[in-house]
């Protein structure tokens, strides 16, 4: 039992200042993945398939390169920032820190495999 | 964490079945939430039969008539019975809306009526409000100016008095909050629509002088972004007003501060 008033808890905190950048970044990789997705569609589909050779040869050019990997960094850090709002959401307490801790971990390890695949490729 | 079932003792069960209205040629069934604090039993759906040729067109006048002629026990809130002070708002027929102003004729088979959801209930179909007051009250929903009063009143040009149409006929009856997933998960952060939209009503007050305030309160992950433009807050407004649009407004507003 806690004696605090109706208003109180309205009130909780305060505001903690901050949200909108988090809100504008999402904004802003959506409207770039918009963009990034069906060029990432385009320049990978004709890989599928190919041996090895042909695929390293395609990615040491500079534009299906460069569109991978803006691809999956832009895309991992969208993930990381909608999975965030999502265990926001529905997970409360400690578990709710350690989760956001290990989306983002996981977030930042996939994109730099991604990258470092696609470096390895183009090299 | 997310509670996707109800506790033991909130479990709705079965409840009676009362007797039809002698005479009556017109039955209309009503299936109605029942709890009672006092008793120590689980929610139960009591069966009503209202005779609709004795009976007012609108879902609060079944109400009425259940509790006057059937079952007085039967605890509801109501009081203008036209939309306006917004008492009567409850679940009826999966929607969120006033029972006085919503018509039976709009409700295809039986007549379903629960408590505003995920609320706590006092009683019936009296949902606790207490929090959602609160949240409305800390948004300061008032004028709020720092030049001396003038002499006369705050004058207003037509243009900005119309920035206010389809916020200020906001009636606080918690439909839409109610309805909203962001407000049953995170109800004790977020705001909900209902107070959001009243934040905006006086955010652009063109005579309101504390706009900045205003929105530095709201600049919080949960206050604010918790809205992710579900929309079930404008689909059940009973007053047919657009809270998700307020909302978005807001978040337009916010941004353009800061970008």
């Amino acid at each position: 039992m806690r004696y605090l008033t109706d208003r109180k808890r309205a009130v909780g905190w305060g505001s903690a200042k901050t949200g909108t950048a988090h809100f504008w970044v999402m904004k802003v990789s959506s409207a770039g993945l918009l963009v990034l997705i069906p060029l990432f569609l385009l320049t990978f589909a004709p890989m599928l398939g190919q041996d090895f050779e042909t695929v390293s040869a395609y990615y040491e050019r500079p534009f299906p390169a460069i569109v991978a990997a803006l691809t999956l960094w832009v895309g991992f850090m969208h993930f990381k920032d909608g999975v965030q709002v999502l265990i926001e959401d529905y997970v409360h307490g400690t578990a709710q820190k350690i989760l956001i801790i290990a989306m983002i971990c996981l977030s930042y390890a996939a994109a730099a495999t991604g990258l470092f695949a696609i470096a390895r490729l183009a090299l | 964490m997310v509670q996707l079932t109800l506790p033991k003792n909130s479990r709705i069960r079965t409840g009676k079945t009362w007797p039809k209205p002698e005479g009556g040629k017109n039955l209309r069934k009503f299936q109605i939430y029942r709890w009672n604090p006092d008793d120590g039993e689980n929610p139960r759906v009591d069966t009503y039969f209202v005779d609709m040729d004795t009976c007012g067109p609108m879902v609060l006048d079944a109400l009425i008539k259940i509790k006057n002629e059937i079952d007085p026990t039967l605890t509801f809130r109501r009081s203008c019975r036209e939309g306006i002070c917004g008492s009567c708002a409850m679940n009826i027929d999966g929607i969120n809306t006033l029972a006085c102003i919503y018509g039976m004729d709009e409700i295809k088979g039986d007549v379903k009526i629960y408590p505003l959801p995920h609320m706590p209930v006092i009683k019936d179909l009296i949902p606790d409000l207490t929090h959602f007051y609160a949240q409305h009250a800390s948004i300061m929903p008032w004028l709020e100016t720092k030049t001396n009063r003038p002499a006369k009143e705050w004058r207003q040009s037509i243009e900005d008095r119309s920035k206010l149409d389809g916020l200020y006929e906001c009636v606080m009856c918690a439909s839409c909050s109610t309805a909203c997933p962001s407000y049953w998960w995170n109800g004790d952060r977020y705001l909900g629509p209902a107070a959001l939209l009243h934040a905006y009503r006086w955010i652009i007050d063109s005579r309101d002088e504390a706009t900045g305030e205003r929105l530095d309160q709201l600049e919080d992950p949960f206050k604010l972004y918790r809205c992710h433009t579900i929309m079930n807050c404008t689909k059940t407004c009973p007053k047919g007003l657009n809270p998700a649009k307020a909302i978005a407004e807001i978040k337009k507003m916010m941004v353009e501060r800061t970008v």
